[in-house]
């Protein structure tokens, strides 16, 4: 990692202290910590983790060890949108499986890339706990429910303009509270 | 745009007790919650009532945990070690059993009765913080109650003194970063720490004795701290009103998948599984016949039509030969293929394994791997049996329950419908042609998807696939779309490996089984 970063306690100090006041030591702190570097970088760098283990007071193979094992930390940049499908069985039994390909054939990419112009990264996930308005689909983490092709054809459009800056995102578009 | 609802679109009746507001678009405010009675309970028990009251009201109620075990929560608040300080009170509201989407509902419109219910359950056993460990995946969940927490505390139901008392009382959201293990209990303090979400070892049997931070810590459902808010709010009858004498008050029913109307209902507990998919579900769809139906999310065993008539509860459900768990009903109508629809459950399984111990992180892409195989019309005749081998070999074997979970859908589908297993074998393709369960890619190859396999593991080298090594670097879950990862330094590695644990188990032997606490409840 060469490329220089600002690093959060600089960029977002106030944050940074915030989540630490939550909990009565330093290390239960890192999964929000880590959601706060995803939000402002887009992904999680090894000089992120480095810094992040400094803040909380761990080694950084520690903080590598806790990127790896959950599924919603990037290491690599993603798409500006990220487009994940349920495929869980309550979402399978309604369609769930035609979203992806459907998806896979618009965009061009199969499921777990990127495209080219990197605007859209798609891929499968387990139940996102929508399941009495299967099929669901989570875009930039926001749920997306009884859906259709015609649907995500409507919304892929959508994006496309918002990506142009035609038009305005959505109140809360990528909101990751941390 | 019309397709983006900010709330989920879910069907919800107007139920009698945690529902009664759902369908009121402002219920998450505070001046509502307040209009409709809220905080009552609150300021009663802080004025009359003692902790020890708050437990005996719960007690009484016979409130059992909504998360699936139905355990009483007021014997769990029991299981405190005295004068041990200080005490934690903690939110499951990790919701991620596929079929379950009821503790979403309540959390993004009707927040306040979350918090409520946990300021009452910190009061009840003496705790100062409480947490909510909330998944990942529910952005407006979070937005709303972090709002609620904020207006509460303006309000001066959090934060010190709380209505003038001496009680003091702390709350944030931890968000969770996708991980279904961490709805598993042990599994959810590390996560909390701030480490891998992996199960701790038992006993102590209970969060209650040790949890976060190896302090007691209670530890509950969404769903379980809502009922907390009415049964002190209205007394204890409120709640035994409705259900049976052992399992009483009201569940929140989630109903997916071949229905009419699907949705989330609260419905008194005992009703019968027919009623459910009749009377709430509008019936099959058109043209087609109920053949299955899951009861209590992707862990409970699958049911034929034959067993539809037995009182939804715990103690009903187990004589049908399922179990209750998180009350996700899952609907499968006689389009569905059984091979497909336990593939597609054992792949969830399969992705979700922590990879702590051998027979589930093993065990389950061996069952996938198999299912697969006969789904595709290249199972061979033993295959089946095979199946019922390895369920044989992870049962009673597995760390935690996610392991001993994954077998029961293989277990139930072939009790039940294994001529349609026959059948896949015989013809050599799946009856039911390009079965929409198939969760596959398309155009696999065994080699591409052993790979993935060996990538798809928690953050697991590749030593357990067969004949494979460490594949360092890269060998670890990418996180990333699945996209290869970056050389990483071979220190990250080592530590990042869990064989220490694979040789601890190999070392100690099976561990012993964790079930207990199931029967316990009984
Ligand atoms: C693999 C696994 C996943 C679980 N997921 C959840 C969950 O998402 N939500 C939940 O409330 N309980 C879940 N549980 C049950 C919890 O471990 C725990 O029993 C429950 O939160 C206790 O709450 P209760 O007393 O209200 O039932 C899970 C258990 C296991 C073994
Ligand atoms: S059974 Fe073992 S590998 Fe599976 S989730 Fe539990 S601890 Fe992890
Ligand atoms: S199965 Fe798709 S949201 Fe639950």
């Amino acid at each position: 990692m060469t490329q220089a970063r600002a690093g959060l306690r600089e960029t977002c100090r106030a944050e940074v202290e915030e989540i630490l006041a939550r909990y009565p030591e330093r290390r239960s702190a890192l999964l929000p910590l880590l959601h706060l570097v995803q939000r402002e970088e887009g992904y999680i760098s090894e000089a992120a983790m480095r810094e992040v283990a400094e803040i909380v007071g761990c080694r950084p193979v520690d903080v590598f060890d806790v990127v790896t094992f959950y599924t919603v930390y990037h290491r690599q940049p993603v798409g500006k949108y990220l487009l994940e499908v349920c495929r869980t069985l309550s979402c399978a039994l309604l369609g769930g499986r035609k979203l992806t390909r459907h998806l896979e054939e618009r965009l061009g990419i199969q499921a777990g890339e990127t495209t080219a112009d990197g605007l859209f990264t798609l891929r499968e996930v387990e139940c996102i706990g929508a399941c009495s308005n299967a099929p669901a689909m989570l875009i930039n983490n926001r749920i997306y429910e009884n859906l259709t092709p015609e649907k995500l054809d409507a919304i892929l459009e959508q994006l496309r303009a918002e990506a142009s800056e035609r038009v305005a995102p959505p109140e809360g578009e990528r909101q990751g509270l941390p | 745009m019309p397709v983006v609802n900010k709330e989920s679109a879910a069907r919800m009746n107007d139920g009698p007790l945690l529902f009664r507001y759902i369908n009121d678009p402002e219920q998450y405010r505070i001046t509502r919650y307040l209009q409709h009675g809220g905080y009552a309970g609150l300021r009663k028990a802080l004025k009359e009532m003692t902790p020890a009251q708050v437990v005996e009201y719960v007690a009484q109620a016979n409130l059992r945990g909504r998360g699936g075990a139905f355990f009483p929560t007021a014997r769990k608040w029991g299981l405190m070690p005295p004068g041990v300080f200080p005490r934690y009170v903690v939110a499951n509201a990790d919701e991620s059993e596929p079929g379950t989407c009821k503790d979403r509902q309540i959390m993004e419109r009707d927040p306040h009765q979350l918090l409520e219910g946990l300021i009452l359950s910190a009061y009840a056993v003496g705790a100062e913080q409480v947490y909510i460990y909330l998944r990942w995946e529910f952005e407006l969940a979070a937005e709303r109650l972090w709002g609620a927490i904020r207006e509460a505390y303006d309000h001066g139901f959090l934060g010190q003194r709380i209505l003038g008392s001496n009680f003091n009382c702390d709350m944030a959201v931890h968000r969770g970063a996708g991980a279904y293990i961490c709805g598993e209990e042990t599994a959810l303090l590390d996560s909390l720490e701030g480490k891998r979400g992996q199960p701790r070892l038992r006993p102590p049997y209970f969060p209650a004795a040790k949890g976060y931070l190896s302090m007691p810590t209670a530890l509950s459902n969404v769903e379980t701290y809502c009922n907390v808010t009415h049964i002190v709010r209205e007394g204890p009858q409120v709640f035994t009103q409705f259900g049976r004498e052992k399992c009483p008050g009201t569940k929140l029913v989630c109903l997916s998948g071949h229905v009419r109307q699907p949705g989330v209902y609260e419905l008194p507990l005992g009703v019968s599984l027919r009623e459910i998919l009749y009377e709430w579900g509008g019936g099959p769809l058109e043209g087609r016949q109920f053949k299955a139906v899951i009861p209590g999310g992707a862990s409970m065993p699958i049911l034929p039509p034959d067993k539809f008539d037995y009182p939804f509860d715990f103690e009903g459900m187990v004589e049908a030969g399922s179990m209750i768990g998180s009350a996700g009903v899952i609907v499968m109508d006689d389009s569905t293929c059984m091979v497909g629809a336990a593939m597609n459950l054992v792949r969830f399984f399969e992705h979700e394994s922590c990879g702590k111990c051998t027979p589930c992180r093993e065990g389950c892409p061996w069952l996938s791997q198999i299912l697969r195989r006969i789904e595709h019309g290249q199972g061979r005749p033993k295959d089946i049996d095979l199946l019922l081998a390895i369920c044989q070999q992870m049962d009673g074997k597995c760390f935690c329950l996610l392991g001993e979970s994954a077998l029961v859908p293989v277990r139930s589908a072939i009790q039940h419908w294994r001529h349609e297993f026959e059948q896949h074998v015989a013809e050599g393709r799946c009856p039911f042609g390009d079965g929409h369960t198939d969760p596959g890619t398309r155009g696999d190859t065994d080699e591409a998807r052993v790979q993935r396999r060996v990538v798809a593991r928690r953050g697991m080298g590749g030593g357990a696939v067969p004949g494979g090594g460490c594949r360092q670097p890269g060998a670890h879950r990418g996180g990333s779309a699945g996209q290869p990862e970056r050389g990483t330094g071979a220190a990250f590695h080592a530590a990042a490996c869990d064989r220490d644990a694979d040789r601890a188990v190999a070392r100690d032997g099976p561990l012993c089984r964790l079930g207990s606490w199931f029967s316990d409840a009984l």
